[in-house]
C-alpha cells in the first residue's frame, strides 16, 4: 500500500465556551490515499465540518487544534507556520464551501476571484492566468466562459456559482479537495449534476477528495470509501461498498435503515431514537449509547476504534455482524 | 458534564435529557448587560448624576438663582477660595457674578437633564405611538408618514432645531418642542421597523380574522417588540438632546438666563478664557461630559445586548 | 438610471418649495426687522418709510409671491443688514466654510478607517480597546466645549496655533481658499479638528462594527482557503465590501458637518456661512437666513443624490439591477 496522501491521527479540535472547552472533533483518525474518494458523513453537529477545517487550518479563535496530527504529502500540518499553511491552501489543498451564494465575494468580478487564486501562488503572466481560467470554467461546463469572466457573482445562478466554486478548487491542480456538503444548498436537479461532473473531473485529474456530507445516498456513488462520524468521532470507517451493505456500528445501521429509499412502501418511516446529545453534555464511554438499542454496562467506558482485517474499522464493543442485512 | 447513567435502554431511550434550570430573563439580562465593565460605570456614573441633579436644592451649598446672596466681591475667585464675607468655601470656584460654581453646576445639571429627558420622553411617546400605528394600519398613512420622516432625517438636526427656535423665539417650552421635532422622528422609524415584524407575522392576520380589538393587539403583541429598540435609540437620543440643548443655549438660542443650563454657564465663562480664569468654563463642561457620556456608555451596552445579531 | 434621477430632481423641487413656504411663514412671524435697523429715536413716519422701504409693509403671502418670483430668477432678497442680495452676501462665505468642512472630513476619515479597522480586527487587543473607549468619549464631548479648550490649550497656553480667524487665502480657479495656504492652514486646524472629532468617533465605530461582521462571513474564509496573502484578504475582499455602507455614511454625514460647523464657525471666529446666519438671527436679517436655509437645504439635496448615484456605482448587484430598468 502507497504511502498516504493525508494522514490524521487522534485529531483533537476544540472551542472555548462559557461552559468550558468543548471538543468538536474528538480523537478523529483516518487516511486518504492519492486519488482517492473519502466520504465523511455525520448529522449536523458530528464535527466533520470542523475536520474539514481543520485540515485547511482555517480554524479561528475562539477555537483551536487542541492536539493530534495531520499530515499532508509527508509534512505535518499541525502547529506549522501561517505561511506554510497559505502557500498549500488553494495551491496543494483547496476547499468547497456549501453556500455558493455566500463564499463569493460579491462586488468583485468573477474573473479577479479567480486570477488572482493563480496569481497567490505562481508567477505567471496576468494573460496566462486568465487562460487557465477560462480553461476551467469551461470544464466545469459553464459555457462562453471568456465573457462570464467578467461578470460578477450574483448573475450567475446557484449551480453555476458551485460549479464556478469547484473550478476554482481545481484551478492549481490540487493534490486534494475538500468540499463541505457543496450540494446541499442546490437543487435536487442540480445536485445531481454537479456530482457527476466533480466524479468525472477528480478522476480525470487524480484527486483525491474528502466529501463531506449528511446524505449516504449522495455518498454511495461517489465516493470508494466512507468514514462515519459521530459526535466529533470517527465511528466507522471502510470501503463503502462493505459499510452500505453490511455496516457494523449500530449508528450507521440507523443512519441507513432511516434513508426513505430503505424503507418498504406503506411502512412507518425509522428513526433513531432521541437527539444528537449536545457537545457540553455527552455520556461517558460511547457517545451514542444513549440511543444505541444493544448499549450495556460496558458502553459507559471509552471505546477505542478497533481495526479489522477486512481492512474496516469501528469504534463498538459490540459491532453488528457483518453481513446482517436490510 | 455527563448524563446520568441509569437511563432506560433500547429504543424507548427517547430523548429524557435532564432539563437545565429556566434562567429567568430579566436575571440573564442584567448578567449580559453586566458583562462590560464599562457599561457598569457608565451605569454607576449616571445613577449618581441622576442622584446629584434631583437632590441638588439640598446638597448645593448656595442657590445660584437668588441674586440677593450673590456677593460680586466674590466674583472669578479661582477654585478653592474662600468667600470674603461669610464662611462659603468655593471648591470649584466662582463666575463672573460671584456665584458658587458647584451650585451653579448641579443646578444646571437639573436644567439640562430635566430639558432632555422630558423631550425624550415626549419624542418617544409621539414618535414611538406614530410608528407602531403606522406599522399597524399600513396603506397611504404608514407611506405618508414614512417619507415624513426620511426627509426630515435627510437634514441635520442643528439646522432644524436652529429654524425652529428662530421661529418660534427662546424659552424653555419652545426649546423643548424643538428638541421633540428634532427627536421623533427617530422613534417613529424604529418604533415602525420593530413593529412591521411583529405585523407581517401569520399570527397577526389570524387576530385580526378573530376581531380582536385592534388595541389590544397593538397593546399586547406590536408595543412589547418595539420596546427594547425604542430604549436603546431613547438613550442615544437623550444624550444628543442634552448635547444639542447646550448648543443651542451656549449660542444663546437655548434656555433662558434665568434658568441657566450647562450650557448656558459654558458660555458665561468663553469671556474668561483667553485671560486665564478657565474654571468658569471648563467645569460645566466636564459636568455635561459626565452625564453625556454615562449615558452613552450605558446605551451602549444595552444596544449590544438587546441586538441579536452581534450575540455570539 | 435617468429616470430616477429625473424623479429625484423633481422630489428636489418639491421640497424646496414647502421648506421655502414652511421657513418663510415662521420667520415672518418673529419679531420685527425694522425695529432692529432704525434709529430708536425715529418717529412713527420714518418707521413705516423704512417698512415701505423695505417691502415689509404688503400682506405675507404678496412678500411670498414676490419672494418666489425673485427666487427663480435667483434673487434670494437684499440683506437687510448689509444691503446687497443675500445670495452674494452667503455664496461669499461658503468657501470658508467648505473648506473647513471639507478638511474636517479628510481628518476624520484618514484617522478614523484605519484606527476602525485596527479595532476591529484585533478587539481584545488592549490598543483597540483603548481606542473603542476613546470613540465613546469622542461623541460624548460637546464639540463647543472642546472648541473652547482646544483654544485654550494651544492657543493661550500652548500658543503653538492662532486662535481664531481665518488665515490668508490662496485664489485657485476664483475660488479663495486658505487651507492651501500654510498659514491659512495653522489657522484652520483648530476648528477643523473640533468639527472633525465627533464624525471621527462615529466613523472609528462604523468601520469596526463592518468589519466584525463582515470577518464572519463566508466570503472571507474562502478567500483565505484559496492561499490568498492575508494582506490581500483584508486590503481588497474586506475593504471592498465595507466601503460600500462607509461611503454612503460618509456622505451623508457630510451635509451634517457642514450644518455644524455653525457652531465651530461662532467658537473660532470663522467667517463662514456659519457664523454669518448665527449673526443674522440675532440682527433679524431675514432674507440672509431664509437665503441660507434654502442654499443649505438644496445642498443637502444634492449630497443625498449624489450619494445615492455613488452607492448604486459601487454596488455591482444594485448598479446592475438599475441598468435593466
Amino acid at each position: 500500500m502507497s504511502a498516504p496522501l493525508l494522514a490524521v491521527t487522534d485529531l483533537v479540535t476544540e472551542f472555548a465556551t462559557r461552559d468550558g472547552a468543548l471538543r468538536a472533533v474528538d480523537g478523529a483518525s483516518f487516511s486518504v490515499a492519492p486519488g482517492e474518494v473519502l466520504g465523511l458523513v455525520g448529522e449536523s453537529g458530528s464535527g466533520k465540518s470542523v475536520t474539514g477545517f481543520s485540515i485547511l487550518g482555517l480554524i479561528d479563535p475562539p477555537g483551536r487544534i487542541a492536539s493530534g496530527s495531520i499530515r499532508f504529502d509527508g509534512r505535518e500540518l499541525v502547529g506549522a507556520d501561517d505561511e506554510t499553511l497559505r502557500a498549500l491552501r488553494g495551491n496543494r489543498i483547496a476547499m468547497i464551501f456549501q453556500d455558493p451564494m455566500m463564499t463569493l465575494n460579491p462586488v468583485l468580478r468573477v474573473d479577479t476571484q479567480m486570477i488572482e487564486t493563480v496569481l497567490a501562488h505562481e508567477r505567471v503572466s496576468r494573460r496566462a492566468a486568465r487562460d487557465r481560467c477560462v480553461d476551467a470554467l469551461t470544464r466545469v461546463g459553464i459555457a462562453s466562459a471568456g465573457e462570464r469572466l467578467e461578470q460578477y457573482p450574483h448573475q450567475f445562478s446557484g449551480g453555476m456559482r458551485q460549479r464556478v466554486a469547484i473550478a476554482i478548487a481545481l484551478l492549481n491542480r490540487p493534490a486534494l479537495i475538500v468540499a463541505d456538503e457543496p450540494t446541499t444548498a442546490l437543487d435536487v436537479t442540480v445536485q445531481g449534476q454537479i456530482l457527476f461532473e466533480m466524479q468525472a473531473l477528480v478522476r480525470e485529474a487524480g484527486t483525491a477528495l474528502i466529501w463531506i456530507t449528511h446524505d449516504l445516498a449522495v455518498i454511495a456513488g461517489l465516493a470508494d470509501r466512507i468514514a462515519v462520524m459521530y459526535a466529533g468521532r470517527i465511528v466507522e470507517q471502510g470501503p463503502v461498498a462493505a459499510v452500505l451493505d453490511s455496516p457494523l456500528h449500530p449508528y450507521t445501521r440507523g443512519l441507513l435503515d432511516s434513508v426513505p429509499a430503505n424503507n418498504a412502501p406503506g411502512r412507518p418511516l425509522r428513526q433513531i431514537p432521541g437527539m444528537t446529545p449536545s457537545l457540553a453534555r455527552l455520556p461517558s464511554g460511547c457517545a451514542f449509547r444513549s440511543r444505541c438499542g444493544q448499549a450495556g454496562p460496558d458502553c459507559a467506558a471509552p471505546v477505542p476504534l478497533a481495526a479489522r482485517t477486512d481492512g474496516r474499522e469501528v469504534r463498538c464493543v459490540r459491532p453488528l455482524a457483518a453481513g446482517a442485512g436490510a | 458534564m455527563h448524563a446520568p447513567a441509569d437511563r432506560p435502554e433500547g429504543p424507548l431511550a427517547a430523548a429524557d435529557e435532564p432539563v437545565p434550570p429556566v434562567e429567568s430573563p430579566w436575571r440573564r439580562f442584567a448578567a449580559q448587560f453586566a458583562a462590560s465593565r464599562l457599561a457598569l460605570v457608565g451605569l454607576v456614573l449616571l445613577i449618581a448624576i441622576l442622584l446629584l441633579a434631583l437632590f441638588a436644592p439640598v446638597i448645593a451649598p448656595q442657590n445660584p438663582y437668588d441674586l440677593g446672596k450673590l456677593d460680586l466681591m466674590d466674583a472669578r475667585l479661582p477654585p478653592g477660595s474662600d468667600a470674603m464675607a461669610g464662611d462659603l468655601h468655593y471648591v470649584l470656584g466662582t463666575d463672573g457674578q460671584g456665584r458658587d460654581m458647584v451650585s451653579a453646576i448641579l443646578y444646571g445639571l437639573r436644567v439640562s437633564l430635566m430639558v432632555g429627558v422630558v423631550s425624550g420622553v415626549i419624542a418617544l411617546s409621539l414618535g414611538g405611538a406614530l410608528g407602531i400605528v403606522a406599522a399597524y394600519r399600513g396603506g397611504r398613512f404608514e407611506q405618508i408618514l414614512m417619507r415624513i420622516v426620511d426627509i426630515q432625517l435627510g437634514f441635520p438636526a442643528i439646522l432644524v432645531a436652529l429654524v425652529l427656535i428662530a421661529t418660534l423665539g427662546k424659552g424653555v417650552d419652545k426649546v423643548i418642542v424643538a428638541l421633540v421635532t428634532v427627536q421623533w422622528a427617530y422613534y417613529a422609524r424604529t418604533a415602525r421597523s420593530a413593529a412591521l415584524v411583529e405585523r407581517n407575522k401569520e399570527y397577526m392576520e389570524a387576530a385580526r380574522g378573530l376581531g380582536l380589538s385592534p388595541l389590544r393587539i397593538v397593546l399586547k403583541h406590536l408595543l412589547p417588540n418595539a420596546l427594547p429598540p425604542l430604549i436603546v435609540v431613547g438613550t442615544v437620543q437623550v444624550a444628543h438632546a442634552i448635547a444639542l440643548e447646550a448648543t443651542l443655549s451656549f449660542l444663546g438660542l437655548g434656555l433662558p438666563t434665568t434658568e441657566p443650563s450647562l450650557g448656558l454657564l459654558i458660555a458665561n465663562g468663553y469671556e474668561f478664557l483667553l485671560s486665564g480664569k478657565y474654571w468658569i468654563s471648563v467645569y460645566p463642561g466636564v459636568a455635561l461630559l459626565f452625564t453625556i457620556l454615562a449615558i452613552n456608555l450605558v446605551g451602549d451596552q444595552l444596544r449590544d445586548v438587546l441586538n441579536p445579531r452581534l450575540s455570539k | 438610471m435617468l429616470v430616477y434621477i429625473l424623479r429625484r430632481l423633481a422630489q428636489t423641487v418639491l421640497v424646496l418649495a414647502v421648506t421655502s413656504a414652511l421657513v418663510f411663514a415662521g420667520i415672518f412671524m418673529v419679531g420685527d426687522p425694522v425695529e432692529m435697523l432704525v434709529n430708536p429715536q425715529a418717529d412713527q413716519i420714518e418707521r413705516d418709510r423704512a417698512r415701505t422701504a423695505l417691502g415689509l409693509d404688503k400682506p405675507m403671502l404678496v412678500q411670498y409671491g414676490l419672494f418666489v418670483k425673485n427666487a427663480l430668477s435667483g434673487d434670494l432678497g437684499t440683506s437687510f443688514v448689509y444691503g446687497r442680495p443675500a445670495i452674494d452676501v452667503i455664496v461669499e462665505r461658503m468657501p470658508a466654510t467648505l473648506e473647513l468642512a471639507v478638511l474636517a472630513m479628510v481628518i476624520s476619515i484618514v484617522v478614523g478607517i484605519p484606527l476602525g479597522l485596527y479595532a476591529g480586527l484585533k478587539p481584545d487587543s488592549p490598543i483597540s480597546k483603548a481606542i473603542m473607549a476613546g470613540s465613546i468619549v469622542g461623541f460624548s464631548l460637546p464639540t463647543f466645549w472642546v472648541g473652547l479648550l482646544l483654544i485654550m490649550l494651544f492657543a493661550v497656553q500652548l500658543g503653538w496655533l492662532p486662535s481664531t480667524g481665518r488665515g490668508p487665502s490662496v485664489d485657485v480657479l476664483g475660488l479663495e481658499l486658505s487651507i492651501l495656504h500654510w498659514e491659512g492652514l495653522r489657522h484652520a486646524l483648530l476648528p477643523a479638528f473640533n468639527l472633525a472629532l465627533f464624525k471621527l468617533s462615529l466613523i472609528i465605530r462604523l468601520t469596526r462594527a463592518q468589519v466584525r461582521e463582515n470577518v464572519l462571513l463566508d466570503y472571507i474564509k474562502f478567500a483565505r482557503a484559496k492561499g490568498l496573502a492575508r494582506g490581500r484578504v483584508l486590503g481588497v475582499h474586506l475593504l471592498k465590501n465595507i466601503m460600500i455602507p462607509l461611503v454612503t455614511v460618509i456622505g451623508l454625514e457630510l451635509g451634517s458637518v457642514i450644518a455644524f460647523a455653525i457652531v465651530t464657525e461662532s467658537i473660532f471666529a470663522w467667517p463662514g456661512m456659519g457664523k454669518l446666519v448665527i449673526d443674522s438671527i440675532f440682527q433679524l436679517d431675514r432674507p440672509v437666513v431664509v437665503a441660507y436655509l434654502m442654499i443649505t437645504v438644496a445642498m443637502f439635496i444634492v449630497i443625498n443624490l449624489v450619494v445615492d448615484v455613488l452607492y448604486s456605482v459601487l454596488d455591482p448587484r444594485v448598479r446592475l439591477a438599475a441598468a435593466k430598468v
